[in-house]
């Protein structure tokens, strides 16, 4: 007989109750708040989140440094982002994300380069605008195809009250209204990746958008032109994504900011619709692009079948019978393929449980993936997600499924070992701690060097990754036979 | 249609379809706005020239691609190196889940720690709040016998003082008051991670050694016939540290490993999630101050521990990464000088074992032009290996290596003729390795995964070495050091060679009269 709803309910609570018997009375209280049971009909999933990490407690989350530069502004190809401060942060961010782009590095593409200031003491003591200065000097005379530079901060930058707004504004002007744009991510402040993401999009709001007009003026707009923001082209992400948009006889005049240019970013206002895959990073773009230049946005998700079938037609939705025309024509032309996927990894996924923990999007929007391949997501929960995030989140979790917000290492340990899911998906840090512990992971940030997951052509490499993490043979090795 | 269900096409053939093809050629003539064909060819040419090397090597301010890391990074990899020790870095968050992940990208393993997580309060009125609160947590969660302390530069710049708040923290009931933390300063802006491994080493024997921040009596050294022995930051410590203690256990000798992180970072998959594994005891640490003397395998790993070690009274041995047979031979006498015993026959066989593939082998590398970069000591010792190989090393390059290391290297290119070409590099990055390559080129390259851009650029092969090794698996868990060490490295430089060779003669009915299948 199966235990019932209520039953699990009541399981899951003793879980948690449990867990958070090991710290300290104080921290427990305030963990308590962040740990809960998804109940159907509820307008969220009852956690709080974007409260700051308590410290010690071995939190998952990175900075606002790394929601800048390491996921807004990095991907963008044609400019160089100097990371601004001591060695650590650009080294540690250098090339990890996976944002692929084309294009000659070194020469017209940086993504992959680890521009620094390199501060040493002296440039804490004395200040370091005028080493930046020099910086952005030394990159024009060696970089003379760049199409712009951004001053990426760390810490240091915001605590030795160097203005680096104003040098920007200086080289500006000095190299004839270049982009030279100065972004205050400090690593210290928010409590999360969340803010940097936060203040990158008002720096293209204040230093891309204001100064933009009249660029391109060639540029000839359609009324079937859409950007897409908030796609990083990990692993190609972003690709696979476009070629289903042009498909359905849409033009896209920016990715943002996977494969992206600059001057993708200046052209944007021209567009008739944005679709927003990561709304947590990019949300504040949109809805500034909404209110200045009246741009429609859409949500959309591109995991797995079902849900790119529902986006394509909620994208075609803002558009005439031959965008939609087109859409339909795009699902019923990628059928074939889904159902042969399906058919082929289905049998040996369904039924499996899985338990999620990612930044952005992800922790929602992976679910509909799953479930097409005869999966269940059992718990899932943001590294840095905001309510709108878990409001968002009531639309993809069963009732009961286990969320947990900021998880730390302890609580994420425990709640696997006791839950028993057939897979995890989080990130690198804890991909080797669940493997140790005999249960099959798969990165889902950098999709374990795999990918793209995006699209009809990605939800394929998506299946047969789940597959070949959960059906590996090792799994059936990790105990001795003497044992 | 571009994918295919029956044979997954993975990114990188998904993308050379013409669909895709037809796409990105479309997004670039209409929405990109890139400079011409041309001129991005006139710059790709540019680049390559002597007057770009020479605008390139006049940089003041800016660094590209530079091969160390910051302070605390090392700070991390030290304290891992001590039993049931959790690392605790005091400021901001992110750095710890960069330090993490890094580690963890290298080494395809865990990598605890924990951070203070300080935001703008703290960077406001101080971090005191989140060390209190931050050690009781750790504590009770993670239940170390340990926590080693160290800092981000946010903490350093607002000037935080950790032997004051720890106290503080004990003494509002955080931790128990006789609970260990030792704790080290590890500023970002100075030096780099092999810095911050000094640093906190150097923090962790003064904490036990020297009363634990006037809590406890200092210990007397009463000097003992054993030896210390003091790896420093190394990308290979898993399979190294493994190789010195057999070393070690064939002289049957007393010895410590102070440091040794070689099992924390080699857990088994075996069902259990081991959060602390091996690494050196307290008691061993305490041991450790009696030793007659210390064998310092990286110098620049450990400046200031030296000194320190110095002052205790003990005779410090101070090496380079002594690699290959005559490195190796050096840590071996060294071995048999102190210990007064004499090299076991075992350790002489294994000797005469890599000389024997040397001589097979020498023709293969003879003469070859090798760049190489890395962290300082490495320098030397590939340097010197290369130089008993008959290799010739033309780039020796250090971007965390000063002009006194630079004089170290000219002095071993000068001590052989292999080494009339050789020049060293002080302070430099991969972007002047870039000029170097395409100015006054080599055969091959040995350094980091960093490297492969280089690789692809001017053409020259990669021979991975060093730290981080982020595209190849496992190598870190077979030894550089010692001569079993020594025969691993020139089977990569043999490899390397190799397969450069076959490709370069598998041109059919061009080259691939060359393509011998007795090599």
């Amino acid at each position: 007989m199966s235990i019932t709803f209520e039953e699990k309910k009541a399981a899951t609570r003793a879980l948690i109750e449990e867990v958070l018997k090991a710290y300290p009375e104080k921290t427990a209280k305030k963990r308590a708040k962040h740990l809960g049971t998804f109940e159907d009909g509820k307008p969220d999933c009852g956690v709080k989140s974007n409260i700051k990490s308590l410290p010690g407690v071995m939190t998952i989350r990175g900075c606002a440094y790394a929601g800048s530069k390491g996921v807004v502004w990095g991907p963008i190809k044609d400019m160089i982002h100097i990371s601004h401060g001591p060695v650590g942060c650009g080294q540690y961010s250098w090339a990890s994300r996976r944002n692929y782009y084309i294009g000659t590095t070194g020469v017209d593409t940086f993504g992959t380069m680890q521009f620094t200031s390199d501060f040493q003491e002296k440039d804490i003591v004395f200040g370091g605008d005028k080493k930046l200065e020099k910086i952005i000097d030394e990159i024009q005379e060696l970089f003379p195809l760049n199409k712009g530079i951004t001053v990426q901060s760390e810490c240091p930058i915001g605590l030795i009250g160097d203005d680096i707004e104003a040098v920007s504004k200086k080289k500006s002007k000095q190299y004839e209204g270049k982009h030279i744009i100065p972004v205050r991510c400090e690593g210290f402040r928010g409590v999360s990746q969340s803010l940097g993401h936060h203040i990158a999009n008002d720096a293209v709001r204040d230093w891309v958008f204001e100064k933009s007009d009249g660029k391109h003026p060639g540029f000839a707009s359609t009324p079937y032109d859409v950007a897409i923001i908030g796609d990083y082209n990990i692993g190609g992400d972003a690709w696979s994504s476009r070629i289903l948009l042009e498909e359905m006889g849409l033009r896209v005049i920016a990715q943002w900011s996977g494969d992206g240019t600059i001057a993708e970013l200046e052209n944007t206002p021209k567009a008739k619709l944005n679709i927003l895959h990561c709304y947590r990073s990019m949300n504040y773009i949109s809805r500034h692009m909404e209110e200045k230049y009246g741009i429609p946005w859409v949500e959309y998700n591109f995991f797995g079948p079902s849900q790119i079938e529902k986006s394509l037609r909620e994208i075609a939705s803002h558009f005439d019978d031959t965008i939609r025309a087109g859409a339909e024509s795009v699902i019923a032309k990628y059928k074939a393929l889904s159902d042969a996927v399906i058919a082929k990894y289905k049998p040996r996924l369904a039924g499996k449980k899985v338990m999620l923990f990612v930044g952005g999007l992800r922790p929602r929007h992976v679910i509909g993936a799953y479930e097409d391949l005869g999966m269940e997501v059992v718990g899932t929960g943001y590294e840095f997600g905001h309510n709108d995030d878990y409001q968002r989140t009531t639309h993809y979790v069963k009732d009961g499924t286990l969320i947990y917000d900021d998880v730390t290492g302890f609580e994420f340990e425990r709640f696997v070992e006791k839950v028993q899911p057939d897979l995890v998906g989080s990130g690198i840090k804890e991909k080797y701690v669940f493997q140790k512990m005999g249960v099959p992971f798969r990165q889902m940030h950098s999709w374990d060097y795999s990918g793209p997951y995006h699209g009809y052509d990605g939800f394929a490499i998506f299946a047969r990754d789940m597959d070949m993490a959960i059906n590996s043979p090792v799994w059936g090795l990790t105990k001795a036979p003497w044992k | 249609m571009p994918q295919n269900a029956e044979k997954i096409l993975d990114h990188a053939p998904l993308f050379r379809q013409p669909e895709y093809r037809a796409m990105f050629a479309n997004k670039k003539a209409n929405f990109e706005f890139k400079p011409s064909d041309e001129a991005i060819e006139k710059i790709v040419q540019w680049t390559k020239s002597e007057d770009y090397k020479q605008k390139n090597f006049a940089r003041e301010a800016l660094t590209i691609n530079p091969a160390k890391a910051c302070q605390p990074l090392g700070a991390v990899f030290a304290a891992n190196g001590f039993a049931k020790t959790l690392s605790f870095v005091h400021g901001s968050q992110g750095c710890v889940a960069y330090y993490r992940s890094h580690f963890s990208r290298h080494f395809k393993e865990p990598t605890s720690a924990v951070s203070s997580s300080m935001t703008e309060d703290a960077a406001v009125f101080g971090g005191l709040n989140n060390m209190i609160d931050g050690l009781a947590n750790a504590y009770s969660l993670y239940k170390p016998q340990m926590i080693a302390v160290s800092t981000t530069c946010m903490a350093e710049v607002i000037g935080d003082d950790l032997d004051a708040f720890i106290k503080n923290a004990k003494q509002k009931g955080s931790i128990p008051a006789e609970f260990d933390v030792p704790f080290a300063h590890t500023p970002a802006f100075v030096g780099s991670h092999i810095t911050g491994y000094d640093n906190t080493l150097k923090g962790m024997l003064q904490h036990f050694w020297d009363g634990k921040s006037k809590t406890a009596p200092a210990l007397e050294r009463k000097p003992t016939e054993s030896i210390n022995f003091i790896g420093g930051f190394d990308g290979n410590v898993v399979g190294n540290i493994k190789e010195i203690r057999r070393i070690f256990d064939l002289f049957e000798v007393d010895y410590t490993i102070v440091c040794d992180p070689s099992q924390a970072w080699n857990t088994p998959t075996d069902g259990e999630f081991r959060m602390y594994d091996g690494g050196t005891t307290k008691e061993e640490i305490e041991r450790s101050l009696h030793a007659k003397a210390t064998i310092v395998f990286q110098e620049y790993c450990v400046e200031k521990t030296i000194k320190y070690l110095q002052e205790k009274g003990q005779e410090v041995v101070v090496l380079n990464s002594p690699m290959g047979v005559q490195g190796t031979d050096e840590l071996v006498q060294t071995i048999a000088r102190l210990s007064g015993k004499s090299v076991p026959a075992e350790l002489e066989k294994e000797r005469g074992r890599l000389v024997d593939a040397i001589a097979d082998s020498q023709a293969h590398l003879h003469g070859k032009r090798y760049a190489l970069y890395g962290d300082p000591d490495l320098m030397l010792g590939m340097t010197r290996y290369l130089l008993e190989l008959g290799a010739e090393p033309v780039h020796v390059l250090s971007t965390n290596g000063g002009e006194e290391w630079a004089k170290k290297v000219q002095g071993l290119l000068d001590s052989s003729p292999f080494g009339k070409g050789g020049k060293v590099y002080p302070k430099r990055d991969l972007w002047h390795m870039r000029s170097l390559l395409y100015t006054e080129p080599v055969d091959f390259l040995i350094g980091n995964t960093y490297g492969k851009y280089l690789e692809r650029d001017c053409k020259v092969p990669l021979v991975r070495m060093g730290f981080p090794i982020f595209d190849r698996h496992h190598h870190h868990r077979f030894p550089t050091w010692g001569y079993e060490g020594g025969l691993r490295v020139l089977v990569s430089l043999l490899d390397e060679y190799f397969e450069a060779l076959d490709a370069e003669t598998s041109g059919i009915s061009t080259t691939d009269y060359s393509f011998d299948i007795i090599r």
